[in-house]
Parts: structure tokens; C-alpha cells; sequence
């Protein structure tokens, strides 16, 4: 059985909480487009997956995160990456190839990772992080430590043997970990209504003997909610949560991407569905929040990423002495 | 007629014409059309990098997209190949290959032996290698070592368009699996190209250059690097003669040994990382069966033991380029006792 | 610039030449040229090849430098009478000099290619030229329109040149049906009718010798001459072993050797010849192409054609080219033929390795009435 959540706020957030989780949505839909931005004028190398759009999911789900507990992440990974803390100066500086990166450069938008941050990487291997998350979940359950594991992954990624293997393990372990599936619609160009052989891919949560939730992805509300359900059962010892969020990502499946399989669902999700509009028109409404104290989050943020590209695109690149370092700790 | 075209159309057209001339060749994988289940254009894609755009017009229902599961479409892919298609899966990118290898390794490669000489296995999968395009560590390997490394795979790595096509379809007639591996960074590489349908053979060397002071051996996209370490030598003296294997298993021994037998000298250039590549394998070959004719110790140019970096100020030194190349020739050259 | 300087140009030889270089200078400045003397040694990544001066003067000056990458159609060098003066081939030496340097040269205009529908077969062909006279090359057996690359250029001062592929060469269509001479002389037929040229003089090599003379039996009044290179359906003997080997070599190790009896200088066998016409050996329908004609020129391992009645019965000029020292279709061959001229050192490819020896012949017998 699948569970659709309602929106009701069970977990009181106070206004600094709300603030809190506003300034990471905001900071990940302002990187996003400024990422989108740059990468027209040919200045950033690679492939680069964007998250704008999703936010809430991210951010819904690591503010219940502290440092015992890890991520796993995406090819569309700088949310997850901003939503647990990964410095979004040094995010930027490694998007764009600078020694001064989250990895030195080496890794790029596809590989950001901040292990001291809980943070296990971007991953360019659809279904890669499903399993790492087994595993950190399984290293907390043997310390004792009360942390979870979460392994954020897309609809198409929820089709690759990584993931179905990795849920049967953790619910047979009875681990505390959380597998977020992100439906935002296509893997690619490939539909999910095409590619999850599933009304939902929570409906398959069943077949592996855990609860499945379907939660509306543009609302941080929901998302919070489901994921402080599933993540307090997990550190009580009560086993593997399946979450499906549902929503559209608003940039193509790669910058460059032409899109022609879809049709105009962006600037109907962008106008009505947005989950920072919604998020501002309800904390305004119920007074929790004002709207100045929004405003000013927006400017600060609108500053940081500024900064993050000026200091980014100043940055020195590695050199030929960085080539054969790290590759093993000694040999 | 020979017309100047891509890599990628060169693939594209030899994929069609095999799909005209035989019912049995099918093609899937991860949006090789595109747009399935989606509200908007069919055949949205053609591949992430367009190798397979249009065909899925062309021949209904013999393009098949898959879901991101390509341990269990590849396998499909060799199952099929079992009972009579001639699939030709799309392992997008060869990093990929750690999610399949099992049907490729322990399934498709050794059907032939293991059932005592009964099984075909007709099936190509293609899929893309190499670094340049600042993929980085998982988007960007040279790992053509490694099926190469398997006995009962047939692994192709063509260096030109013209090349593209005639082991393309070479490689859907042979009835051993295929590994054919393209280099992203050269799709829109462009050269002459018969209109004709056309094979080439498998372990058959191209000889790319002739030269008498040197051998080199390159694989892939390093067969253009050597050509332009190559001007550079002829300028000041010294010929190279290139050899492209073209297919790294089987590989034409014969025409290696024969160049060093003439040169005396051989130079290995190869995009993969240093241990136990193409550039070692064919070096050991050498030292054993061609020792005395060399005039020099062997050198080597590869990427280094690292994985591919993402920054470009290090992927620009992670690539073998044609100074190194022309380096190594060189030192091959001027070496004295 | 005087008139009476005259440039000699890096030529096109074959459609895909851009560029190529002199690798030595056969004539100094100073010598007295006549037209068709051999000037330089020319090599391109493709092909090697003799330029010859297409004028008559002394060479004044060389512009090229051996070695230097020249682009098709660049002045290598100047060729004037004695009496023009030193200053004139100076000036004109310096912006030779420094049209070379800059790239800037005109890219000079090579063969057109097209192709015409013949019953169901589409036969390609290359045309270089304006002459008002119509010349046509035919290739022999596995060859194609590009052998005649040294011969062509040459024809094309004075006549308008084609050059085709036969049914299962080069790029036309490789089904050949029976293989018979017939179906071949009708693709010649069928170009001239197509490109409506009323009347050509036709010029064949080895199997190409015994098709040009079935078309003209075939349709005498489309023909104006005949040269024979070397041709089939002559004679009693035939080198089959040669002609096996071609046709079943599967690789370039194995094709290699073969072609050794093609020419008189075995240095002609290049690895890239051997490429190029494997190559063409991996076109699909190209094997069964071979086999069919390989029926049409073999009776068991003697000559299965016969044209000499069929050349009989044609009443027009007709020039023999053979080369002597010839082991496919040995000299020997040519005895019962008459006017055959002899070339000394030549073997099969007559036309690629003493093409002037066939480029004087067209120009003689086309010129006879
Ligand atoms: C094993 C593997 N297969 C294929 C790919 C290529 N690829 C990268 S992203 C992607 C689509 C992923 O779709 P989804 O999981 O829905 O994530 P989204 O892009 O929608 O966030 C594909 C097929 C890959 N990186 N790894
Ligand atoms: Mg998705």
C-alpha cells in the first residue's frame, strides 16, 4: 500500500527554521540559474545537470540531517550538495575546474562531494549511490551512532538493478536508510510514465516489504513531513523508508539539451507549482514568516552566488603536479 | 560515391544499411530513438550523441528504447543474439559497462566455449570511449583494454570514418560479440567514405603512413595524434610509420612485427591508462618475437595511472598529444647503447 | 605578365588530390624543354607520378623547392623562350614565389564527376576538359576510372575527357548481370547516349580494349577511334594465375604479390595501391563482380574472349599500345594485330607507367581522318 501525504504540518518549523530551509531552496534555484547562465557562454566545461525546480526535495529532506548521517547523490547533484552543506564557493570553483574546488578540479559537477559533510558525491552512474547508501546506513546501525543513510535518485535511475538490489538489501537488513526516488518526469527523453513498469515507483516499496510514500515534490511542506516520518523510523531501528517525489525539472536533462520530447509543462510548473513561490505564499499567509525577511534572504543569496562565480572564475587551475596525486592514499 | 562525412553519420549510415539488408538487425538503448512515453517528438534523441537518429522512422519497431537497466537490456541484447536477431545494444558510455559486465563477460564471451563449439552470439555493442570532451573520471575512460583482456570477445576501435563504417558493419555480420568502441571526441571527425556498403576484416592492421625510421602503433583516436607527431618528424627528418590495428582482438601481429623488423623501432600510443593496455601488450609482443631486430628500448605513450580528470588544464595532460608522441620517436631515434 | 612565360603547375591527379610535393627536379633551369618532357618527379600521400611540360622554352626558373607541400594548381616553375629577359622571369618568379608562401592559389578546377542511368545500372564517370572531341577511357579488370590519372589531364588540353567506372567498379553499379562483354559495352554506349555524345574516340585498357572494341562493333557510327592498351580478346595468352589471385585475395598481404605482374617496375606496388584496391575489393557485390568477369575474360586458365573478328568488322582508325614487358596480357598477344607500338619499359599499366606513350597514341590516331 502507498501512502499520499497531505500537506498538514506535523513538525512544527519556527520562523528561523523557515528561514533556514528558504535560504537553501533559494540558494540552489539562484546557483542553478546562474549555472545555466555561465554555461551558454562556453565558459564552463562538461556535462551539467541542473536541479532547479526540485528543490523542496533536497532541502525537505536534509534539514532533518546532521553530521552523522550521509547522502548519496545524482549526476543531478549540486541541490543535494548546497541542501547538506557542501560550501557553495568551493562548489562553484569545482564546476568550473579551479584548484581551489570541492575536489581540487578534479571532479566536476558530476563528482562534487564533501565526505566531511556527510556528502558521498554526485555520481555520474545512474543507480551508483543506492548501494554506498547500504552501506553507510549499515556502518551507523553497527556503530550505534543514530545516523541514516539517504540515497536521493531519479525515476530512471529507479529502474537499474543498483537500486532494486540495494532496496531489497537494506529492508532485509532492516537498515536505517531512506531511498528518495526524484520523478521528475523523464530520464532523459524517456518518459517515466514509459520507463517505471509501475503507476508509481513507491507502488514498488510493497515488493520489498517497506513502507512507499508519494509526496508532491513542489511542496517543501510535504516533503519534510514524509521525510521526518521516515527518517525517525530509520534511527529507531525501524528499517528503510521508499519516498517518490513528484515534480518537473525546469532546465533541459543537460545544459544543451533541445527538449523537443516535451511539451510546455515548465512554465505552467514554473508559474503555479513553483516550490519557492508556494513556499513564500505560505509563510507569509500564516505570518510565521514576512515577506522583507524573504526579500533580504533573496538579496544575500543573489550576493553569495555572485561572488562564488567572480571568486570561481578567478581561481587558479591545477597544474601538472596535481595530475598523479590522490589517486591512492600510499603506493 | 566516396563523399566527405562524419564519424557519427558514418556509423549512422552503416547501421542503416545493414537494417535494409537484414530483417534480423535490431538496434536499442537508452533513447536511441528518445521521446518514449513523452508528450513530445519521437525519436527525440537519435542517441545521446545522434548516432542513431532517424533510424527509428525508417524501421518501425526495430528501434527499441529501454529503461536505464543495462545489465538487463545488454543481456537481452546477447540473449536475443542467441535465437536469431542481430541486435546492436547502445552501452552509451563504457564506464557503463561495470553495471553489465557479467552478460558481457561471463554470458556472451564464453557461450562459444563453454557449450563446446554450439553457441552464436551475433551481437554488437556499441559504446563510446575516451577523454577531451571534460566528461571526467566516469564519462571519460579508455577501457577497450579491458574486454580485450577476454577471450571470446572481438573488440573494434576505429580510427577514422571510413573506418567507422566498414567495422561497423563488418562487426553486425561477424557472428562473435563485438565490443565496438567510438570515440566521443570524434564524431564530427570527417573523411571520405564509400556510399557503398562496405566491410572491413577484423585483425587487419591499417598501415596509416609508411616510414622506415620508426613504428609507431596507435589505437583509436591516437592514430590522428600520431599522424601529427608524424608531419612534425618529417620535417625534421624522420619517417614514421603508422600502424592502426583497428581491431584489438583480434590483432594483426603480422604487420606489427614486420614495421619493426624494417624500422627497428617501435613507439606504443594509447589512450588508456599505463598497466596492462594495449601499449604494454603490444610491446611485450615485440620484445618477444621481434627482439632482434630492435634497435632501441620500446617506448610507450599512454595516459597516466590516474582516472581522467575533469579540469581541462589536466585533461590536456592526462591525453597523449602529439609532442609526446613525437618525444617518445625521438628518444627512440637518437638512443645509442 | 609576358605571354611568352609560361607556368608549370602542380596537376590534379585524381579528384581527391589537394596537394602534393616534388621530390626531384628531372630538369634544370637552362634545359631546353620540348612539349611532353618529363619536368619533375611528383609525389602526393596517394600516388607518385612524372610531371610533364605541357610546353616548349627553356626553364627559366624552378619556384618549388623539393620537399615543399604544394598546393594543386601553384606554380612549381616557369618555362620561357631564351630571349625573354632575365628581369621579366624575375618579377614573375617573385610572385610565384609569394603566391605560393601566402596559400593563396586558385584552386585549380579537376575532373567533374556525375553518374547516368544505364539499363537499371548507374554508371559513374569523371570529365575533364573542353575539347570538342569527346575521348572516353575504359579501365581494365578490378581497375577504375581514377587509373587513368596521368593520362587524362594530359588528353584534356585538347579533347574533352571521360573517364568511367565499369558495371562492378569504382563507384558504379557492382552487379554486372552475366559479366558478358555486352552488358560492359553497353555501359559505354549507354554514358555516351546519356551525356548525348554523338560520336567519341574510345580508348581501352586490358578488358576495357576488348569492351571499346564490342562497342564499336556493337555501334559503329558512335565511334571515331580506337586505342587499344594492352587489350583482352587478343592473342593466346592470359596470365590467370593473376587474375585468380586478384580476384580471391581477402587481404592486402595477400593482394600484394599479385600485383607485382602488373608492372614493370615492381616499385610501382605500393602498400597504398595495395589499399586502395582492397578497398574497393570490400565493397559489397564487388566478389561476385570479380567472379562473373573473371568467367567472361578465363576459359580454364586460357583467354575465353575473342574480339579480333569483332575488330574486323570496324572501319575506323585504330592505335595499339602494348607494353613489352606485359605479364598479364603478354606483348606476344599484339602479333596479330597491326601498328602496334611497343613500349619498352612498360608492363600491364602501360598508362601508369609510360603514360605519354598512351597519351601520344590518343593524340595521333585522333587526330587521323
Ligand atoms: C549506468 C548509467 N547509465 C546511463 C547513464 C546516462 N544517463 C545519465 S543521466 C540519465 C538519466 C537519468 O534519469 P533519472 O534517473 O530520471 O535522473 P534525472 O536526470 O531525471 O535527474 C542517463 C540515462 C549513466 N550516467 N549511468
Ligand atoms: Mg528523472
Amino acid at each position: 500500500m502507498t501512502d499520499t501525504l497531505s500537506t498538514a504540518v506535523s513538525h512544527e518549523l519556527d520562523g528561523n527554521a523557515l528561514l533556514d530551509a528558504y535560504r537553501t531552496m533559494r540558494t540552489i534555484r539562484a546557483f542553478e540559474e546562474r549555472v545555466h547562465a555561465e554555461f551558454a557562454t562556453g565558459e564552463i566545461p562538461g556535462f551539467v545537470h541542473l536541479y532547479a525546480g526540485e528543490e523542496a526535495s533536497a532541502t525537505g529532506v536534509c534539514v532533518h540531517l546532521d553530521d552523522r548521517d550521509a547522502i548519496a547523490s545524482t549526476h543531478r547533484g549540486h541541490g543535494h550538495c548546497i541542501a547538506k552543506g557542501v560550501d557553495v564557493k568551493a562548489m562553484m570553483a569545482e564546476i568550473y575546474g579551479r584548484r581551489t574546488g570541492s575536489c581540487h578540479g578534479k571532479g566536476g559537477s558530476m563528482h562534487i562531494a564533501d565526505l566531511s559533510k556527510g556528502m558521498l558525491g554526485a555520481n555520474g552512474i545512474v543507480g551508483g549511490g543506492p548501494p554506498l547508501i547500504c552501506g553507510t546506513a549499515l556502518a551507523a546501525k553497527q556503530k550505534g551512532t543514530g545516523g541514516v543513510g539517504v540515497a536521493f535518485f531519479g525515476d530512471g535511475a529507479s529502474n537499474q538493478g543498483t537500486t532494486l538490489e540495494a532496496l531489497n538489501l537494506a529492508s532485509v537488513w532492516q537498515l536505517p536508510a531512506i531511498f528518495v526516488a526524484e520523478n521528475n518526469g523523464y530520464a532523459e527523453a524517456t518518459s517515466s510514465t514509459w520507463s517505471v513498469a509501475a503507476d508509481n515507483i513507491a507502488d514498488r516499496a510493497a515488493g520489498f516489504g517497506m513502507p512507499g510514500v508519494i509526496v508532491d515534490g513542489f511542496d517543501f511542506f510535504a516533503v519534510h513531513e514524509a521525510a521526518a516520518e521516515a527518517i525517525q523510523r530509520a534511527r529507531e531501528g525501524g528499517g528503510p523508508t521508499l519516498i517518490e517525489v513528484k515534480f518537473t525539472r525546469y532546465f533541459g536533462h543537460f545544459e544543451g539539451d533541445q527538449q523537443t520530447y516535451r511539451a510546455d509543462e515548465v512554465a505552467n510548473a514554473r508559474e503555479h507549482l513553483d516550490c519557492l513561490k508556494r513556499f513564500r505564499t505560505r509563510v507569509t499567509e500564516t505570518g510565521q514568516v514576512e515577506a522583507a525577511q524573504l526579500d533580504a534572504v533573496d538579496a544575500q543569496v543573489t550576493d553569495l552566488i555572485d561572488a562564488a562565480v567572480e571568486e570561481a572564475k578567478a581561481a587558479p587551475k591545477p597544474t601538472a603536479a596535481d595530475l598523479e596525486t590522490d589517486v591512492y592514499i600510499e603506493y | 560515391m566516396a563523399r566527405t562525412i562524419s564519424y557519427r553519420e558514418a556509423l549512422n549510415e552503416a547501421l542503416a544499411q545493414e537494417m535494409e539488408r537484414d530483417e534480423s538487425v535490431i538496434v536499442l538503448g537508452e533513447d536511441n530513438a528518445g521521446g518514449a512515453g513523452s508528450p513530445g517528438e519521437d525519436d527525440a534523441w537519435g542517441g545521446v550523441l545522434g548516432v542513431t537518429k532517424g533510424l527509428y522512422h525508417r524501421f518501425p519497431g526495430r528501434v527499441l528504447d529501454t529503461p536505464i537497466s543495462e545489465s538487463a537490456f545488454v543481456g537481452a541484447a546477447i540473449g536475443a543474439a542467441t535465437s536469431g536477431l542481430r541486435p546492436v545494444a547502445e552501452l552509451m558510455f563504457i564506464d557503463f559497462m561495470g553495471v553489465c559486465f557479467d552478460q558481457i563477460f561471463n554470458q556472451a564471451a564464453k557461450f562459444r566455449y563453454m557449450f563446446g563449439g554450439k553457441a552464436k552470439t551475433p551481437v554488437v555493442i556499441r559504446t563510446m570511449y575516451g577523454a577531451g570532451l571534460r566528461a571526467a573520471a566516469q564519462h571519460s575512460q579508455a577501457l577497450y583494454p579491458i574486454f580485450t583482456h577476454i577471450p571470446g570477445l572481438k573488440v573494434v576501435v576505429p580510427s577514422s570514418p571510413y573506418e567507422a563504417k566498414g567495422l561497423m558493419i563488418q562487426s553486425i555480420r561477424d557472428d562473435d560479440p563485438v565490443i565496438f568502441c567510438e570515440h566521443k571526441a570524434m564524431y564530427d571527425v570527417t573523411g571520405e567514405v564509400p556510399e557503398d556498403s562496405y566491410t572491413i576484416p577484423f585483425g587487419e592492421a591499417g598501415v596509416v603512413r609508411d616510414g622506415d625510421d620508426v613504428t609507431i602503433v596507435a589505437i583509436g583516436r591516437m592514430v590522428s595524434v600520431a599522424e601529427e607527431a608524424a608531419k612534425q618528424l618529417a620535417d625534421s627528418g624522420v619517417e614514421a610509420e603508422i600502424i592502426d590495428p583497428r581491431t584489438t582482438s583480434p590483432l594483426d601481429t603480422e604487420t606489427i612485427l614486420e614495421s619493426v623488423e624494417n624500422t627497428g623501432r617501435l613507439v606504443v600510443v594509447d589512450e588508456a591508462t599505463p598497466r596492462c593496455n594495449l601499449a604494454t601488450d603490444i610491446s611485450a609482443l615485440v620484445a618477444k618475437e621481434a627482439f632482434g631486430s630492435l634497435r632501441a628500448p620500446i617506448e610507450m605513450v599512454t595516459a597516466p595511472h590516474t582516472p581522467v580528470p575533469f579540469s581541462d588544464a589536466l585533461e590536456d595532460l592526462y591525453i597523449p598529444d602529439a609532442q609526446r608522441v613525437a618525444n617518445a620517436v625521438k628518444t627512440v631515434v637518437e638512443w645509442k647503447r | 605578365m609576358n605571354d611568352a612565360i609560361r607556368k608549370v603547375v602542380m596537376p590534379k591527379w585524381g579528384l581527391s588530390m589537394t596537394s602534393g610535393k616534388v621530390t626531384e627536379w628531372i630538369a634544370s633551369e637552362g634545359d631546353e624543354i620540348a612539349d611532353g618532357d618529363d619536368l619533375a618527379e611528383i609525389d602526393t600521400d596517394k600516388i607518385a607520378g612524372a610531371l610533364e611540360s605541357a610546353d616548349e622554352g627553356v626553364l627559366r626558373r624552378i619556384i618549388a623547392q623539393v620537399g615543399e607541400d604544394v598546393p594543386v594548381g601553384a606554380t612549381l616553375a616557369l618555362i620561357a623562350p631564351a630571349d625573354v629577359p632575365d628581369a621579366e622571369l624575375d618579377e614573375a618568379a617573385l610572385l610565384a614565389r609569394e603566391e605560393l608562401d601566402s596559400g593563396a592559389v586558385a584552386e585549380v578546377a579537376g575532373p567533374v564527376t556525375g553518374s547516368v542511368e544505364v539499363e537499371g545500372r548507374t554508371i559513374c564517370f569523371a570529365a575533364l576538359g573542353e575539347g570538342e572531341e569527346t575521348v572516353v577511357l575504359v579501365h581494365g579488370y578490378g581497375g577504375d576510372k581514377n587509373s587513368w590519372l596521368f593520362v587524362q589531364e594530359p588528353l584534356s588540353q585538347s579533347h574533352t575527357v571521360y573517364a568511367l567506372d565499369l558495371p562492378g567498379h569504382g563507384e558504379s553499379t557492382k552487379d554486372v548481370g552475366d559479366g558478358s562483354l555486352d552488358v560492359l559495352a553497353g555501359a559505354v554506349l549507354g554514358l555516351l547516349a546519356e551525356r548525348g555524345i554523338e560520336r567519341a574516340h574510345l580508348v581501352g585498357h586490358s578488358l576495357g580494349g576488348a569492351v571499346v572494341v564490342a562497342a564499336a562493333a556493337r555501334e559503329p557510327a558512335r565511334v571515331a577511334s580506337l586505342t587499344l592498351v594492352a587489350p583482352a580478346g587478343f592473342g593466346s595468352r592470359i596470365n590467370a594465375g593473376y587474375l585468380r589471385g586478384f580476384a580471391e585475395a581477402r587481404s592486402r598481404r595477400e593482394l600484394k604479390p599479385h600485383l607485382a605482374a602488373l608492372f614493370a617496375d615492381p616499385g610501382q606496388v605500393t602498400r597504398q595501391l595495395a589499399d586502395d584496391l582492397m578497398r574497393y575489393k570490400r565493397l559489397d557485390g564487388v566478389d561476385k563482380a570479380l567472379g562473373a568477369l573473371l568467367g567472361t575474360l578465363l576459359d580454364g586458365d586460357e583467354p575465353a574472349l575473342d574480339v579480333a573478328p569483332l575488330l574486323s568488322e570496324v572501319d575506323v582508325p585504330v592505335a595499339v599500345v602494348w607494353g613489352r614487358r606485359d605479364a598479364v596480357l603478354p606483348a606476344t598477344n599484339g602479333e596479330g594485330l597491326d601498328d602496334v607500338e611497343y613500349v619498352e619499359q612498360a608492363g600491364h599499366m602501360v598508362h601508369l607507367e609510360q603514360p605519354n606513350a598512351v597519351v601520344a597514341a590518343v593524340n595521333a590516331v585522333t587526330n587521323r581522318r
